[in-house]
């Protein structure tokens, strides 16, 4: 059969394989790392879910936001007042946030419809320098400078299991939904109407679609998604203040998405965990001189790896396994060229 | 009345210093295509440098021209090696965003690792003098950061419109597959751009040091407010980048002032508000120029 890498990723065998491997590493790592590191991998999580959203809106659908920093906060504000001041189920607060950040996303994608590039950059990186300043001046509702604490989500009585371990079975339950909702989104008509929209939207209009509906429905999920990892992060933080919201946290996850792949699925949350992981695995003795690789990584890794880890090694694999070259044709003419760069293939 | 007129001259102050940093993203932008998160930090690096040569007892003027010198270098610099690299605005425009970010945090990270998180007092350019004008104290050093921006501006006019370099910069701005073409060095004209950027941030890192002190962060706090005047402005216009700087500065310390629901903290967010009603309207900027797609 042959088919190089590309089609080596779509088997469904090798799918299957990888769907394997994530779940032993999930069964594993809650038995392999000590509580505070497993701390870090629900921070990341949580971080991912958010950046699975935000890929949704920039990666797919072409839109940069450097204010989904902004709907994390609402996620995780909505779960902390909600459970600390009205006694709810941690659970249960998921549904008003997402719902929130739904409409809210939806609201600031409206003028997104006419605002573009570097401009709607600036709209969204309004949106997270103006959050932490409003849980300020709420302070009655928000807990203000002085912060919210979130109670404990402890595991239940049942389920012999430390409540880190608990909460990364739940949080990688959460961010396997939120990949899978994704992925059947983007394989589904609305989600070649989002791709179409990024790649021209004049030719997507022509085609019939409705280029506004999709921005706006895709803004208003991205965000909802973002609120959903802000919910994760109060279970997992359980300790909410202004400054933990504000432009850096939007800055990222623009971050994470990039660096594990944009407009790639798996990419979002392989970027988050090497945001939360890079601070411990660079540690040169003195913080500000590990920042500094980490900044140097960062741009080291662009011009390597400009699609990010993930585009970086699908690319690698497939310089390795080349496509097979095209049947030549019928007449003496030689097969001119075998198969287009690889550069240019946007999988899965 | 007084103290409007106080309140006009401190906005028009800071709105000078947004001005003259909004010219350097509007430079960048022009020439790449990308907006540089990390404009600020080299300027306020260039003016750490400026710093340590006033230490060794050159006069501030004459250590403010060579940081601006050196960081016209350092600009340079950074676009052949760090930019141009990875890929053009068109295509590569997240991984570019992500590059200046990197840049960003190694920059400050640097500057924090080398010059300690202390805050310095850095000479004012043009003196501690003051006068009245109507009731309102004018630093000599506010006079002179409005005078600088005029200058600057004088000069890009003049170097835009006037000179050879200036054409060849504009013609890049405008197609670079023509200007190529028609035999512009586009390669030479991109690191001029940014080293002029560069140069005109430093400059504008002195003048933030000596109204204020010298830190690491200095010019993240501004950072948001030169974003939005460049915004308004157009991004692709330096006349937008003045005037858009100005209005930021004059609108941010007046709302804050005078508008009791929104306050100094929510200052910044009112003026959001006002851009994103201009956006709506001119989705280009005030200045900006729409960008005609053939289909």
């Amino acid at each position: 059969m042959g088919g190089g890498a590309l089609a080596l990723l779509e088997n469904r065998w090798v799918r299957l394989g990888a769907w394997l491997v994530a779940a032993l590493l999930i069964a594993v790592i809650p038995q392999s790392f000590e509580d505070p590191d497993l701390q870090i991998f629900n921070y990341a999580l949580a971080s991912a879910v958010a950046a699975i959203g935000l890929n949704l809106l920039t990666g797919f659908n072409g839109q940069i936001s450097v204010g989904h920093g902004a709907f994390f906060g609402i996620g995780a504000y909505t779960t902390g007042i909600l459970v600390a001041d009205h006694g709810w189920p941690h659970l249960a607060t998921f549904v008003p946030a997402a719902l929130l950040c739904f409409v809210i996303g939806m609201a600031v994608g409206l003028p997104a419809l006419r605002i573009h590039g570097a401009y709607l950059a600036l709209v969204t990186l309004a949106m997270a320098t103006v959050f932490p300043q409003l849980i300020l001046r709420y302070e009655s509702v928000t807990g203000g400078g002085s912060g919210l604490a979130v109670p404990k989500w402890n595991p239940p009585d049942s389920v012999d299991l430390s409540r880190e371990q608990f909460h990364f079975y739940l949080f990688a339950l959460v961010t396997v939904a939120a990949y899978l909702l994704v992925r059947n989104l983007i394989h589904s008509r609305m989600g070649r109407a989002i791709i179409a929209v990024r790649d021209d939207e004049t030719a997507a209009t022509v085609l019939g679609i409705d280029a506004a509906k999709v921005k706006v429905m895709t803004f208003g999920l991205s965000a909802a998604l973002a609120g959903i990892g802000g919910c994760l992060f109060a279970v997992a933080f359980r300790s909410l203040s202004p400054t933990l919201f504000g432009i850096l946290l939007s800055i990222e996850l623009l971050v994470a998405v990039v660096v594990g792949g944009s407009a790639t699925l798996a990419g979002p949350i392989i970027g988050a965990l090497f945001l939360e992981w890079s601070p411990e695995v660079i540690d040169a003795g003195d913080g500000q001189v590990s920042q500094i690789l980490f900044g140097v990584l960062l741009i080291a890794l662009m011009r390597v790896a400009p699609g990010g880890l993930l585009g970086g090694a699908k690319r690698l694999l497939v310089r390795a396994m080349p496509p097979p070259a095209l049947e030549p044709p019928d007449d003496d003419e030689p097969a001119a060229s075998a198969a287009p760069p690889p550069d240019t293939v946007e999988g899965p | 009345m007084d103290e409007l007129l106080q309140q006009l001259v401190n906005g028009f102050s800071n709105g000078a210093v947004y001005a003259s940093l909004a010219l350097s993203l509007v430079l960048v932008y022009r020439a790449s295509g990308l907006l540089n998160f990390a404009q600020g930090e080299m300027a306020m690096v260039a003016t750490y440098g400026a710093w340590e040569l006033t230490e060794r007892d050159i006069p501030v003027a004459v250590a403010i021209a060579i940081a601006m010198a050196g960081s016209f270098v350092f600009g340079a610099l950074i676009e052949r090696l760090l930019i141009r690299p990875v890929g053009d605005a068109e295509t590569h425009a997240l991984p570019l965003t992500i590059v200046t970010i990197g840049g960003f945090i190694t920059l400050n990270a640097f500057a924090q690792w080398r010059w300690g998180t202390a805050v310095r007092s850095f000479p004012p350019l043009f003196g501690n003098g003051k006068i009245t004008v109507a009731g309102a104290i004018i630093t000599h050093q506010v006079i002179g950061t409005v005078a600088s921006l005029l200058v600057v501006v004088g000069l890009l006019f003049l170097l835009f419109q006037k000179t050879k370099l200036g054409l060849a910069i504009r013609s890049v701005s405008s197609n670079v597959e023509s200007s190529r073409l028609v035999g512009v060095p586009v390669g030479v004209v991109l690191m001029v751009s940014w080293g002029i950027a560069a140069a005109i941030g430093a400059l504008a890192g002195g003048l933030v040091a000596g109204n204020q002190d010298l830190s690491p962060f200095m010019m993240q706090f501004i950072l948001v407010s030169v974003f939005a005047s460049a915004t308004l402005g157009g991004f692709d216009s330096p006349l937008g980048a003045v005037v858009g700087g100005l209005l930021v500065g004059v609108f941010e310390v007046l709302i804050g002032r005078y508008v009791g629901i929104v306050g100094t903290d929510l200052a910044l967010g009112a003026t959001f508000v006002l851009i994103l009603g201009v956006l709506v309207v001119r989705p280009q900027g005030l200045f900006g120029t729409a960008k005609v797609r053939r289909v």
